[in-house]
């Protein structure tokens, strides 16, 4: 009887026992995660459900995510299956007004020089010793864009995507803060009060119904493997602009929206195990999240700075910073910083254009690189 | 077409197809999005 009572208790404190010494580590990492999305309003819709995955993950014994573990379900649907991210870029095209990007569509160009960072990085990652395939998913968190880092990283290093993730996710939410300094030290003062005038509402529904389907074709036809990255986007920006079926409009902007970020968010924090996350890995990772962002900005500003010579002094080199994916916090951000230096001078609108551009940019970016990989043969 | 590349040859041929491919594909959109506005202007209803 006493081996039963004694064996009974082993039960009762088999967890801590059985604790690796990274599990309370990554434990207080999900509190701070959970803090930073409640305390701070750091992308909390993500961040919550990240952080809460993180701590569940990381108690022993409970089998989360060994096989039939709930938490390895919704990873093996949703994750694996690249359903998650794609489900969500429904969301975001339905909610994404290309307008102002279609008032003046050679912006475009900006939302396509915000992406080289991506490229950047990754042979910087390549440096850094990194395998081909982990570079590729390090770099794409330059793309500023959560759900489409999400959709590489799982295909092609899933080891890596709880790290790359968290470093989308809060890169992305600090970009108010990286973004500045960049755009100052690489405009003058004359760059930066340049009035761009207002936007004229000039683009008709037809160009705006016909913008999704001619993404749709032409980069499928250019990038075929990032077609269900465009697919999706599109398909969501399609619905909203046809006015026709605004029952899946609003269902894919909200109800799926927020279904499939909780689970996607709980599932990123299920790969957040102590015993593969606690590497010096990550931290390099964050650190070249970190350089992927600040390249986007270099050269989204560099760019908008050619353009300014090459249209005589017409575009505010400040816009090339709102060229990433982060929308529309970028946008915000170059409004503000335009302000600073005058106060009538409204950069909004156009700023806008270059992050939805910015958006049709990452995801561009990203299709283009898969593509790239399946010509030479690395998928 | 698979073939066997070093490191260095990678990070190059990323860089340059890569960021050379989203630009003109961008471009290229860019263009035809112009053209398309062109070819259905705002009409005054819309206005």
């Amino acid at each position: 009887m006493s081996e039963a009572i004694v064996n009974g208790l082993y039960g009762l404190v088999a967890g801590f026992l059985n604790m690796h010494w990274s599990n309370p580590i990554m434990i207080v990492i999900g509190i701070v995660l959970l803090y930073l999305g409640i305390k701070k309003d750091i992308e909390p819709v993500l961040l919550v459900p990240i952080g809460f995955g993180c701590i569940l993950v990381n108690i022993p014994l409970a089998g989360l995510m060994e096989k039939d573990g709930f938490l390895r379900i919704i990873y093996e649907a949703g994750i694996i299956t690249e359903l998650f991210p794609l489900l969500i870029f429904v969301g975001i095209g339905a909610m994404t007004d290309f307008g102002p990007l279609l008032e003046n569509p050679k912006i475009f160009l900006l939302g396509a020089a915000g992406q080289f960072g991506i490229f950047l990085t990754l042979a910087l990652a390549l440096a850094l010793g990194f395998t081909k395939l982990e570079a590729v998913s390090i770099g794409i968190i330059g793309a500023c864009d959560g759900p489409t880092a999400i959709y590489v990283t799982s295909q092609y290093a899933p080891q890596l995507l709880g790290a790359v993730s968290v470093a989308a996710y809060c890169y992305m939410s600090l970009v108010p803060i990286i973004q500045p300094p960049i755009m100052r030290a690489l405009t003058t003062k004359e760059e930066k009060v340049i009035n761009m005038g207002m936007v004229k509402k000039s683009v008709s529904k037809t160009t705006k119904l016909l913008f999704p389907l001619i993404v749709t074709i032409l980069g499928g036809l250019i990038a075929p493997k990032g077609l269900p990255l465009l697919g999706t986007i599109m398909l969501g920006n399609f619905m909203k602009e046809c006015g026709v079926v605004s029952r899946l409009t609003k269902a894919s902007e909200n109800e799926i929206a927020n279904i499939v970020t909780l689970l996607l968010g709980i599932s990123i924090g299920a790969t957040m195990d102590g015993r593969v996350f606690l590497t010096s890995q990550t931290i390099i990772i964050l650190c070249l999240g970190f350089v992927a962002i600040c390249l986007d900005t270099a050269c989204g500003v560099l760019f908008g700075k050619l353009m300014k010579v090459l249209t005589g002094g017409r575009v505010n080199p400040l816009i090339g910073a709102a060229g990433i994916s982060a929308y529309p916090m970028s946008a915000r951000v170059v409004q503000k910083e335009g302000q600073k230096y005058d106060k009538k001078n409204y950069l909004l609108m156009h700023a806008m254009g270059a992050n939805t551009g910015g958006q049709v940019g990452s995801v561009m970016a990203a299709a283009v690189m898969l593509s790239i990989l399946k010509g030479i043969g690395v998928i | 077409m698979s073939m066997k590349m070093d490191n260095w040859t990678f990070g190059v041929t990323m860089i340059i197809v890569g960021m050379g491919g989203t630009l003109l594909t961008l471009w290229i959109l860019s263009l035809l999005m112009s053209f398309l506005k062109k070819v259905f202007p705002l009409a005054k209803e819309d206005k």
